[in-house]
């Protein structure tokens, strides 16, 4: 199928997906619900990594300023910057990309390919905006907490590994990690995941709704939903980074 | 009532509904039958929508499905319950919370009133006590009888049946198929059931139709079925030797 015809057919869905809700009420059961089953069945994933990724860059900060000219204040400063301005935001959500849109993928192609979204339509219901919107709404809603924990998880995890490395004082580290502070880069980072949070969702319930044949088809559909909503966060993240922190 | 008038469809170059018409009566089961791959499946989709037609019409006592607005199909659908072939349930939800299902998305029952209207359902299809099990661990009987408690929830005025008895046993396939003929009668529906099974034709066939080869090939009922002259229609109907040989035997008694 050409990508001519998948955009097309992709924005013909968001067309349907942000038709005016049947019942507010059900969808607002259902955000909640996608909240949980999106967000913080992902808490454990996003604490570990981002701890550990705060310390592997603590580490390499260090041994990267290890010059007399440097001060070891920048140990923190640089683990914050990476923290804040890249992992949190992509490197994170290519991560949830896996997680997340594998799973919505394959649940809407599995449903799709035992008739239960036929079921749905024949019921009278917009069986587009029923399943996609709370999921879109549901990550758009708890993708920038994740976040902003992340941020605080890798700043943690890069003390307590700079700290008892003895890379840097607990004062330089703290000291680095204050140092030229700018908030607004926390609202670009904030932004960028709001903006993944709908990539990822938006392009997995895409493959999985239009998922036919059989189970085959079902794992096809997840790679493809991980694959492309991969590439697009790259691509956005680079439109992000031009735009906001280029030239 | 429903009535179907000159209805085709095609995909690709393969022409699957040829120029079909026929009428399926309030209050009767009226039963689409013929060989597998026949088209009889993809009439009944073209009924409910899940395919738009090529041409012809659709008409739901004075309404034009094919022509309405998407909202205007919404309503109609609204009306309808559908058993599908592999029963269609939630997986995540319970039997309570699949029964529920259209009573949440589309009446303004308080909570106390959707549970009975649930049990009631449920009770109607044996499957009362039920209400916190999943899907996966009901037996294949019981998710077909599971789904047209969901398929009845809301009063609808027509019951679409996809293969109900596939991958059933014969006794098992009897209580679906006496359990559908009851609800149709209790509730005065209009019931399309797709269907091989000849048990079923001999049961509960009111007012049958035979599709071969994408067109409307015999219409009649149970008590005709068996004595037919149509030589298609007697290849279906006593398919096996042993069938053959039975009808045979008797038409000389």
């Amino acid at each position: 199928m050409n990508p001519i015809h998948n955009i097309g057919r992709y924005f013909l869905l968001m067309v349907r997906v942000f038709k005016r809700p049947q019942k507010h009420s059900v969808y607002f059961r259902q955000i909640i619900f996608e909240i949980d089953s999106i967000g913080i069945s992902s808490l454990p994933i996003v604490a570990i990594i981002s701890v550990f990724m705060g310390g592997i860059i603590t580490i390499q900060a260090a041994y990267a300023v290890d010059s007399p000219l440097m001060p070891l204040y920048a140990v923190g400063f640089t683990t914050r910057e990476s923290m804040i301005l890249e992992f949190s935001s992509t490197i994170l959500c290519l991560i949830l990309a896996g997680k997340v849109g594998s799973n919505i993928a394959s649940e809407i192609g599995a449903m799709r390919i035992t008739e239960q979204i036929d079921a749905l339509e024949i019921m009278g219901i917009n069986s587009a905006s029923y399943l996609i919107f709370p999921k879109i709404s549901g990550a758009m809603i708890i993708f920038p907490v994740l976040v902003v924990l992340s941020m605080f998880l890798g700043l943690v995890g890069g003390f307590v590994m700079g700290v008892s490395s003895g890379a840097c004082t607990a004062y330089e580290y703290v000291f680095g990690i204050q140092a030229f502070f700018m908030p607004w880069k926390v609202g670009y980072s904030i932004a960028k995941s709001i903006t993944f949070a709908f990539l990822i969702t938006s392009v997995s319930s895409y493959y999985g709704y239009y998922t036919s044949g059989g189970a085959l088809e079902v794992g096809r559909s997840s790679t493809n939903a991980v694959v492309y909503s991969s590439i697009l966060i790259l691509l956005f993240s680079l439109i992000y980074t031009n735009l906001f922190i280029g030239n | 009532m429903i009535e179907i008038r000159n209805i085709n469809k095609t995909f690709g170059d393969r022409h699957i509904v040829k120029d079909v018409s026929f009428k399926f009566l309030q209050g009767k089961t009226n039963l689409i039958i013929g060989e597998s791959g026949c088209g009889k499946t993809t009439i009944l989709k073209l009924m409910v929508g899940l395919h738009p037609v090529d041409s012809g019409d659709i008409i739901y006592g004075t309404e034009n499905f094919p022509k309405l607005t998407s909202d205007g199909q919404q309503e109609i659908r609204k009306k309808i319950g559908m058993l599908f072939q592999g029963g269609a349930l939630f997986d995540s939800q319970t039997l309570e919370e699949n029964v529920r299902f259209p009573l949440d998305m589309f009446t303004t029952l308080s909570r106390e009133e959707k549970t009975e209207r649930v049990n009631f359902c449920l009770k109607r299809v044996k499957l009362e006590g039920k209400n916190a099990l999943y899907p996966a661990e009901l037996s294949g009987g019981m998710k077909k009888r599971a789904a047209l408690a969901r398929a009845i929830a809301n009063n609808p005025s027509y019951l679409f049946c996809d293969e109900p008895n596939s991958g059933l046993d014969p006794k098992t396939s009897i209580i679906i198929d006496e359990l559908i003929n009851d609800i149709t009668r209790e509730f005065n529906m209009t019931t399309i059931i797709v269907t091989h099974d000849m048990n079923s034709v001999i049961e509960i066939g009111d007012n049958i139709m035979f599709v071969h080869k994408g067109e409307n090939w015999w219409t009649g009922d149970k008590s005709q079925i068996l004595k037919t002259k149509n030589e298609e229609l007697f290849n279906f109907v006593f398919a096996s030797e042993f069938m053959k040989n039975i009808y045979s035997s008797l038409s000389k008694l």
